[in-house]
């Protein structure tokens, strides 16, 4: 073994990276890498054949996370991250499908697919990175923007009322539905192997320190003030009333899973109905026999 | 191109009676297309339903998205997956679908659209037919690209042209849109379907190579870059942004011309294999008439009182609208005294024909504004005044 190599120190997550795109994007202090180190240390543990899994991404910040994972993935249009991975999951039901984008793509532009795909009970996992603004574009107001809190296009404040994430979801039918912080990494790595094993739409929403825009613009300090927050703040409460889990300006941050439950996808639905009704002529699709 | 012949699952073979609709539907299913995700609109709901119900048996995917911006992504995903994918849609879903147009051309990934047009702008006339959506097909998506259009113009083509989509869509990894109108979408006329060993069809161009050389935007000596599909464990990156073979991002001028002249190239290049037209009594023609789609068909009557009253009247019928066939109209161009260009709008294609005719010849436009096809007698009256 040459001195080089005896001493050469490799990333842990190596193998799940396209290395040749490293140095990344994301600001010093950006959250999304900690999601996405998540992510791969699920993808590790869960011994899943990762030739079958594809991660699709919007546009946005978290867009880019497609780009960066070595995985079948797809850097898609601005929010249409979900029904693209309908597609790809539909095309090929032996696929895993992970949609990974931000609050704006996901619930912005694409809350209408958000909410199609999640009654569907589409089996896909959505993984979104709520970093309360808009924050490729330079930091403007966005769904899910705390009232009160300054934007870029909210100069005075947010006036207008945020979406309430996981209570969408379960509202939509998600049969998974959990909250966390990028405080949160242990647990975010466990709901997301939690969530890949579940065979329905399952939700994961992680609040991740936007720096540079959001926090800078609303004088919050720097990302250990924000993961301070996240400490101070946060709240674990699983299965709580996704009803009460409105995130106020600085306010407390329930987090947990609120939602785990078992009902057949949008696959099995579509099988099981044209089976009972065509009887033996419909061959059920993506089954193998 | 590798050569297969249908899966006689797909292939309702025999003679039958159906509207343009229900053509396109047959059609997709005999070309091997197991994926479908669609949106209601007049005049083209007839497509989605004909295929909800035939899907089962044949084995494959009909899902109704929540919009037509949904079913052009799913498409996508779908193509990615390795599957033939269709859609079906008319102007204001037209219009939506314009922005994952623009990521099908980007990823270079083969999938059909027919677009049933009705009269716009907007809502217009959802029941009545135009051809309003000609130059839209060709540039309604943003930047720089080149996509394939054909215009069938009877039930019988709707079948025969949406086999050639699928086929020209696989072999130049482009999207491929079959422009038909509410006319044809609704006309009923004899439909005959081959059996599945007389219907030819293009098999995608698959990579076969070592897994870590692909390079899914590298171009082939043809121009078409090989494609693989998501799951068979060669881990690729496919994005939107301007991107060098690899498929990774790079925001450059330079990467840009490269990208951007690849999209462009690799079909103008190959324009002469994917144009198509008809010609009848083209030569010693002094007027020609180019058409397509319903319009061609009631040229005809037009062009039989012309030739009565004693005027040399040819006759070209676009079938491949997109790429031009511009080398044929500068020909004729200079054998010619005129063109004259019906068609159901205020001036779309004959525009390219003057572009193409280099001020050779003047082509004279026959418009309308939509709601009904043209009144025979005012093609006719074209051709008098240009013959004069």
């Amino acid at each position: 073994m040459k001195a080089e190599e005896r001493f050469e120190v490799k990333n842990p997550m190596e193998g799940f990276l396209r290395m040749d795109r490293i140095p990344h994007i994301w600001c010093p202090g950006c959250g999304i890498g900690v999601v996405v180190t998540s992510f791969a240390d699920a993808l590790r543990k869960s011994k899943m054949d990762l030739d079958k899994v594809c991660v699709v991404s919007g546009i946005g910040c978290t867009g880019r996370v497609a780009g960066y994972i070595k995985l079948d993935s797809f850097h898609s249009t601005h929010g249409r991250a979900i029904p693209f991975a309908t597609g790809l999951k539909m095309g090929n039901p032996e696929l895993k499908v992970v949609v990974f984008s931000g609050d704006g793509d996901i619930v912005g532009i694409g809350g209408n697919h958000f909410i199609h795909a999640a009654r569907r009970n589409m089996d896909i996992l959505v993984i979104c990175v709520n970093n309360f603004n808009y924050a490729m574009t330079g930091g403007q107001v966005a769904a899910t923007t705390p009232v009160m809190a300054n934007a870029s296009t909210a100069p005075y404040g947010n006036f207008e009322y945020p979406f309430n994430l996981p209570y969408l979801a379960e509202a939509s039918g998600a049969t998974y539905v959990a909250r966390w912080t990028a405080l949160h990494l242990r647990r975010v790595t466990m709901s997301i192997q939690e969530a890949m094993a579940k065979r329905g739409f399952s939700f994961i929403e992680v609040i991740t320190p936007c720096v540079t825009l959001y926090a800078r613009r609303n004088r919050l300090g720097d990302g250990l003030n924000l993961m301070k927050y996240y400490y101070e703040k946060s709240e674990i409460q699983h299965g709580a009333d996704t009803r009460t889990l409105d995130i106020s300006y600085q306010g407390k941050l329930i987090v947990g899973k609120f939602v785990d439950k078992e009902k057949p996808n949008f696959l099995d639905c579509m099988n099981v109905h044209l089976g009972k009704v065509l009887g033996e002529k419909y061959k059920p699709y993506g089954v193998k026999p | 191109m590798k050569k297969v012949k249908a899966d006689p699952k797909g292939v309702l073979a025999g003679a039958h009676y159906l509207d343009g609709d229900f053509a396109l539907a047959e059609g997709a299913l005999a070309a091997g297309c197991r994926f479908f995700a669609g949106y209601p609109i007049t005049p083209s709901t007839e497509t989605a339903e004909r295929f909800s119900e035939r899907i089962p048996f044949v084995g494959g995917v009909f899902i109704q998205m929540e919009d037509e911006l949904a079913s052009m992504a799913a498409l996508i995903g779908a193509s990615w997956a390795g599957k033939k994918a269709m859609s079906v849609t008319s102007g204001p879903g037209f219009s939506l679908m314009m922005e994952n147009i623009g990521l099908a051309c980007m990823m270079e990934t083969p999938l059909v659209i027919a677009n049933v047009q009705r009269g716009g702008p907007s809502t217009g006339l959802p029941t009545l037919t135009g051809q309003q959506d000609m130059m839209q097909v060709r540039w309604g998506s943003h930047g720089d690209y080149e996509i394939i259009a054909l215009s069938p113009d009877s039930p019988q083509e709707c079948f025969n042209l949406t086999i050639d989509a699928f086929n020209l869509s696989e072999t130049y990894r482009v999207p491929t849109f079959v422009m038909t109108d509410e006319c044809v979408g609704h006309m009923n006329e004899k439909v005959v379907i081959p059996p599945a060993e007389e219907i030819e069809l293009v098999e995608r161009k698959w990579y076969e190579g070592p897994k870590d050389k692909y390079l899914p935007y590298k171009p082939d000596k043809d121009l078409v870059p090989f494609m693989i599909k998501a799951g068979d464990g060669y881990r690729f990156h496919t994005t939107g942004l301007t991107h060098d073979e690899r498929g990774y991002p790079v925001i450059n001028a330079e990467c840009q011309n490269v990208c951007v002249s690849h999209l462009v190239d690799k079909i103008k290049k190959n324009a002469d294999k994917i144009i198509r037209y008809e010609e009848d009594e083209i030569d010693g023609a002094e007027i020609v008439v180019v058409s397509y789609g319903i319009t061609s068909r009631v040229t005809t009557r037009a062009v039989m009182q012309a030739r009565k009253a004693g005027i040399k009247v040819g006759t070209l019928r676009l079938i491949v609208v997109w790429p031009f066939p511009e080398k044929r109209i500068k020909e004729l161009a200079k054998k010619i005294k005129a063109f004259v260009v019906p068609e159901i709008n205020y001036g779309q294609i004959v525009y390219e024909v003057e572009r193409c005719a280099f001020g050779q010849a003047p082509a004279i436009h026959v418009p309308h504004c939509g709601g009904w096809v043209h009144n025979p007698d005012d093609i006719f009256k074209a051709i008098k005044e240009a013959a004069r």
